[in-house]
């Protein structure tokens, strides 16, 4: 009994840690033409780092067929886009001040996150 | 996907000669990356094969001297087809999915309710359910696969969403029967029993829900195919004294187009010969056809009723005033009013959250449950993670919203975000501006009444002939007027216009005065017994101007901007919503006050400058309303852009789409009742959305950890929390497509 508790809150620790307090490290170097795949319920990358004061290009290509993924939204930008199965969609951002910008689908279930610097 | 030799088309303009081809041709192949260039004169394309970038090709058709642009090939009719096509293609892989795992799980169902006990004791139970087991897993791997590889990819992105429960959830139910079977010995005996059948039964049911959710979807996008449905698919354009049938994105700027009797207007245009009548409901709700002459507008989308015209394109692509309303709508059918955001913050956290509870949930069974515990923590565990999926509460605010600016589209009104959409249901004083929004805006002759004079057309003619070349916007009334009775100008000499008087000249060898009482006064004419019949005039919202032949009154004439003929209707509507309605205008204090006597409206401010209109907007605001405001757009543009929500007139050809919060596409004020009762209806059905699936939420988790249990001994089974979790978000869905039912006008 005591081992399932230890376990259990192991567990809530666990969740806690890695879904709220872990911080993702960017892994992309700043680029301004980006490539982003929508497939299986994420988006990867889902951090991009782009330059600041340029404007960018994000290709999304989506291989997702569940509807959820179908739009691409960036409510900072007053983007929302439809991503056509199976082909890549080009979306072009404004020069961006330096700052985060949330992107996701309708429902919020798919996240990212662009990082301009 | 890529094909090895990927191919665009290009539009070329300027392109007037047909030895520009090769050039043009040549430019574009010496270009890094083009395997071929083959230009199309007829319709002056070029379609060019390899991997250079479009910018690369417009660059180098540019330095050949020439224009390009990229024709787009993904079409707004054609992307919905790929969708619709895409769509069909996932609801039949849903509902195969949905039948392989029914069709292990409610046999099992029925073994377990009616039959047998699921407990695992002998060897011969130990091997059927094993086997049991292997074909659980089969289900898991071909009707389940999305959930567990979705919940793996988050989970390596430290996030997580419905996949994530549904597999934790499926996935904690079967490893559970899996050790009952493999090794039954760690577990007591009251314990030993397998939920295979839950585990099935749930992927079957969750992807059944999300088929049906397809399904309704689908139904919400219904105004944007209508619009889409709007856009012919060809026009006949006259090049080289030939006419040529080209696909609508082929027509290009200051081509002429040809449109027959029955036939979609293509793309925008100025009328350059032939006349006709169009109907232009589809765009703005406005049922009577509207004649078109040369230099009229004309606009995509609309029907030509009755003559054949020719016009030359002023707008085409994604230019024409419906790409641009279509775009809009799109745009605004996916932004997030302020309510949703809410959903969105808790969405944010609420998996993880979920997932605690159910850790928690099981570690109370455990400690103080009955036996056998370890079945009733991975019971409650698994229950807590399926019914508390957050797909119905991400659904609740985008289908409403989509739906209701829709809805507003088809009734000629343009939302411009769901934010707007909100704060147009919550408006409680409405500022109309007079001029153009109650009234029509375009002044007309109501009266003439004779004095001196007999002849009420050489009045007229005299009266035309001094005003004209005049500034004053109700001189071109007068001129109007004379126009239509078909009355020839004389010539005027010594013309003097007296500033706020009136004009002065001579005629005819007459000298003729035409304008207020002050310079009737200043010049000595005697208005005696006229003074009343004026004063009547203006009450009644007219504006008389006195008319005078050689220092002797002739006529009084009067001119008014008439009310709009559903003025008064609309603004009854607003009223019976709680709206207070208020009216400013520049106009004089008189006419003012009889406009607003007769559309029904107390609260009236006249004589206000356009800047003196935005602090009217904020003194209300300091008051505590939530003001909107309605204007036609050019004099009231600071207003409407302090106003909490700016309502801007704009007629089908001069929508000024991304300015105002709201336009409205015909002239009618039934427009901005429209707007706010379809804004009303639609945060309405928002609310009805969120408290479902909040509720759904709020009260399935306690009673999925077992709350009830101590007391009523009830513990939800997690096939029924499966079944429940599928279908709340199909009744979000359903209840969003309500607000289609929704009719916008009183009539
Ligand atoms: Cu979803």
């Amino acid at each position: 009994m005591l081992i399932a508790n230890i376990v259990g809150l192991a567990t809530i620790a666990l969740i806690i840690w890695w879904f709220w307090l872990y911080k993702p490290k960017a892994k992309s170097a700043l680029k301004t033409d980006v490539e982003v795949i929508v497939k299986d319920g994420v988006y990867s990358p889902a951090l991009i780092n782009v330059p600041a004061g340029k404007p960018i290009q994000v290709r999304f290509t989506r291989f997702d067929e569940s509807p959820c993924a179908e739009m691409l939204l960036i409510p900072e930008l007053e983007i929302s886009e439809q991503l056509l199965v199976n082909k890549e969609t080009e979306i072009v951002l404004p020069a961006l001040t330096s700052g985060e910008y949330k992107f996701h689908c309708q429902m919020n279930m798919y996240k990212g996150l662009i990082r301009a610097i | 996907m890529k094909n090895k030799e990927p191919s665009q088309q290009l539009i070329i303009e300027g392109a007037g000669c047909a030895s520009c081809v090769g050039k043009i041709e040549s430019a574009i192949q010496s270009t890094a990356g083009v395997v071929s260039a083959e230009m199309n004169f007829a319709d002056r394309t070029v379609m060019v094969s390899g991997t250079a970038h479009a910018s690369e090709l417009i660059r180098a058709v540019e330095s050949a001297g020439y224009n390009a642009k990229l024709l787009d090939n993904a079409k707004a009719d054609q992307i919905l087809d790929e969708k619709e096509a895409a769509d069909w293609e996932y609801y039949k892989k849903l509902l195969r999915d949905t039948f392989i795992a029914l069709s292990l799980g409610i046999p099992l169902m029925i073994y377990g309710l009616f039959i047998g006990e699921m407990t695992v004791v002998t060897t011969t139970e130990r091997i059927s359910w094993l086997i049991v087991g292997i074909a659980t897993l089969g289900v898991m791997y071909f009707s389940g696969k999305h959930f567990y590889v979705g919940a793996w990819n988050s989970f390596k992105n430290h996030s997580a969403n419905m996949d994530t429960l549904i597999a934790v959830g499926t996935g904690t139910a079967w490893i559970y029967s899996m050790v009952v079977v493999l090794s039954p010995d760690v577990l007591p005996l009251m314990a030993r029993h397998v939920y295979f059948e839950a585990t099935a039964m749930i992927i079957g049911l969750i992807n059944l829900g999300l088929a049906l959710e397809l399904k309704a979807r689908g139904k919400t996008s219904q105004a944007i195919k209508r619009l889409i449905g709007l856009q012919a698919k060809t026009a006949i354009v006259i090049r080289d004294n030939k006419e040529v049938e080209i696909g609508i994105e082929q027509v290009l700027e200051n081509d002429v187009v040809k449109v027959k009797p029955g036939q979609k207007v293509p793309v925008d245009g100025e009328v350059v010969d032939g006349h006709t009548a169009i109907d232009e409901s589809m765009l703005t709700g406005e049922p009577i056809p509207v004649e078109k002459n040369v230099s009229d507008q004309v606009v995509a989308g609309t029907l030509n009723k009755s003559g054949l015209i020719l016009f030359r394109a002023t707008r085409v692509g994604k230019d024409t005033a419906l790409a641009q309303i279509i775009n809009m709508v799109k745009k605004a059918q996916n932004s997030k009013p302020p309510i949703g955001r809410l959903a969105d913050s808790i969405s944010a956290y609420f998996v993880p959250a979920v997932m605690i509870i159910s850790v928690l949930s099981a570690l109370a069974w455990l400690n103080l449950g009955p036996e056998p515990a370890i079945a009733f923590a991975t019971v409650s565990a698994t229950t807590v993670l399926i019914i508390a999926c957050p797909c119905a509460l991400g659904l609740a605010t985008p289908m409403s919203v989509m739906v209701g600016v829709g809805k507003a589209a088809e009734a000629g009104v343009l939302i411009r975000n769901g934010e707007a959409l909100q704060t147009a249901s919550k408006v409680t004083a409405m500022i109309l501006d007079k001029t153009g929004t109650i009234t029509e805006g375009a002044p007309k002759v109501t009266d003439i009444v004779l004095a001196n004079a007999t002849d009420e057309k050489s009045v007229l003619q005299l009266a035309a002939s001094l005003e004209n070349g005049s500034e004053h916007p109700l001189a071109e009334a007068i001129l109007e007027s004379a126009a239509l009775k078909k009355i020839e100008l004389l010539k005027i000499q010594s013309f003097k216009a007296i500033t706020g008087q009136g004009v002065k000249a001579r005629c005819e060898g007459k000298s003729l005065l035409f304008g207020n009482a002050k310079l009737m006064a200043e010049e000595d004419v005697d208005l005696t017994g006229f003074t009343g019949r004026a004063q009547s005039l203006a009450k009644e919202a007219k504006t008389p101007m006195y008319f005078a032949i050689d220092g002797e009154l002739a006529a009084i004439i009067a001119v008014a901007d008439p009310i709009k003929h559903d003025s008064i209707s609309a603004i009854k509507r607003l009223q019976a919503n709680g709206i207070k309605v208020i009216m400013l205008t520049g106009d004089n204090r008189e006419t003012a006050a009889a406009v607003a006597l007769k559309v029904g409206i107390s609260e009236f401010y006249a004589e206000v400058l356009p800047e003196d209109k935005a602090s009217k907007v904020k003194e209300l605001q300091n008051l505590g309303e939530i003001v909107g405001m309605t204007g036609d757009g050019i004099n009231d543009a600071p207003a409407l852009a302090l106003a909490d929500v700016g309502f801007a007139i704009g007629t089908g050809t001069d929508v000024a789409i991304e300015s105002a919060d709201v336009t409205l596409m015909r002239g009618s004020l039934h427009g901005l009742a429209d707007a706010i009762a379809v804004s009303k209806a639609t945060l309405k059905n928002i609310k009805q959305n969120l408290f479902g699936a909040f509720i759904y939420n709020i009260a399935g988790i306690p009673v999925a950890a077992g709350v009830l249990y101590p007391v009523f001994g009830i513990l939800l089974s997690p096939v029924i929390a499966g079944a429940a979790m599928a279908f709340s978000s199909l009744t979000v869905v359903s209840n969003a497509n309500r607000l289609r039912l929704f009719k916008t006008r009183e009539s």
